[in-house]
């Protein structure tokens, strides 16, 4: 999906503005030449920080704190999966 | 359900004035006390009520358009796929979290996470510190024992990996390939968890003299043609040392002398078989008696074995 297609998605997401994500960091498309090429799971992430940004009101400083610890959570899912499989009950 | 547009006869990009004055003038031409003789003009009329109720209403339009509730006022469950969806897919990678977490850490969240409470104390009761419980791993070992050491029972040593021995009690008439589990002597438990089990999986060697069937023990003694035909009293081995065994005349290959009791420590017996041995080299008077030698009880040995 390019950035035109993610930002349709949406009623109130400017291309200017998710390319700020972008450039934060936020979310890491990968780049086709000098155009973004947004993944699945990128779109999903882009519905979260919308979600984010605009159902829950968190604030643009917060954001990058609460990607942070939802990426530990998300890595910490798996090495417990992993861990409880390699104990025989995954 | 149909599209409330659709029946109001109306675009998405209508005014709200446009759709009021679509929904009355339909409203005028179905309402049923104006076509008494038109059962049909009923449902249609409930039909345009109902599309009217959603799009009339400003803020229901609008979830409705956003596709948030459906025809009939419902909510509609998101279809859009949540960034949980694709917490464990491949591709996360990018995303990982620089702070990682290793083997150590893990155990640390999980002893935290699974502590064990104060007995008692209930969920967030007193007990301050939770502590992560659970019971040691089980530690494999593998032991090779003699034959001898195996039917009679035995103790030996084993040094674990972390340098601790161990007195394992073989007991007798321990199978090869049987697993002896000693209580507690595996890996320590974290917390307030028991220690695991040691597993000793033991294999016996062979002999070359006993064998075993079950709890008896099996030894083919080879015996003179003069023991065989006339009988003697020998000495045999047993696992527990060698007795006396009174072979009875007339013993052939395969007689089973039983010797009660000296088998498996309480449970089984010796058993003997016979293997009377011709003498190997010349024995010409031997020959010469055998070829005047008339049987007084003649046997063919070979009846019974069938050639078909």
């Amino acid at each position: 999906m390019n950035i035109t297609e993610v930002t349709a998605l949406f009623s109130d997401l400017s291309q200017v503005e998710l390319v700020r994500w972008v450039d934060q960091g936020w979310v890491i498309p990968d780049a086709e030449g000098t155009a973004y090429v947004f993944r699945e799971i990128d779109v999903a992430r882009v519905r979260l920080i919308h979600d984010l940004r605009r159902d829950m009101d968190v604030g643009e400083d917060a954001v990058p704190l609460v990607l942070s610890l939802l990426d530990q959570i998300y890595e910490l899912r798996s090495q417990l999966k992993a861990a409880l499989r390699a104990a025989g009950r995954g | 359900m149909k599209d409330p547009y659709e029946i109001l006869g109306v675009q998405k990009t209508d005014s709200d004035a446009a759709i009021r004055s679509a929904y009355r003038k339909l409203a005028k031409r179905f309402h049923p006390d104006v076509n008494p003789g038109k059962p049909e003009a009923a449902d249609r009329f409930k039909e345009i009520s109902v599309a009217y109720d959603l799009l009339g209403d400003k803020d229901k339009r609008a979830r409705y358009d956003r596709g948030e509730i459906d025809a009939s006022g419902n909510e509609v469950p998101p279809q859009r796929p949540f960034y949980r969806d694709f917490g464990d897919a491949a591709g996360r990678e990018k995303y990982r979290s620089d702070a990682g977490f290793d083997q150590a850490d893990l155990e640390d969240i999980l002893a935290q996470a699974f502590g064990g409470r104060a007995p008692g104390g209930g969920p967030g009761g007193p007990g301050g510190g939770r502590r992560f419980s659970m019971r040691g791993q089980d530690a494999q070992y593998h032991l090779t024992l003699d034959f001898l050491d195996a039917v009679n029972g035995t103790t030996r040593r084993v040094t674990l990996p972390d340098g601790r021995t161990l007195d394992v009690k073989i007991p007798a008439g321990v199978n090869d390939g049987q697993v002896i589990r000693l209580k507690g002597q595996g890996m320590p438990g974290i917390g307030d968890g028991a220690p695991g089990d040691a597993l000793v999986e033991v294999a016996v060697a062979p002999h070359p003299v006993f064998k075993r069937e079950g709890d008896d023990i099996i030894v083919a003694l080879p015996v003179t043609l003069q023991e065989a035909v006339l009988g003697a009293s020998l000495e045999v081995p047993t696992i527990k040392g060698p007795v006396r065994l009174t072979i009875p005349p007339n013993s052939g290959r395969g007689t089973r002398l039983r010797l009660r009791g000296r088998g498996i420590e309480g449970r089984g017996h010796q058993f003997v078989e016979l293997h009377p041995v011709v003498p190997p080299s010349d024995e010409p008077e031997l020959a010469e008696f055998l070829k005047t030698w008339k049987p007084r009880h003649p046997i063919d040995p070979r009846a019974g074995i069938e050639t078909s």
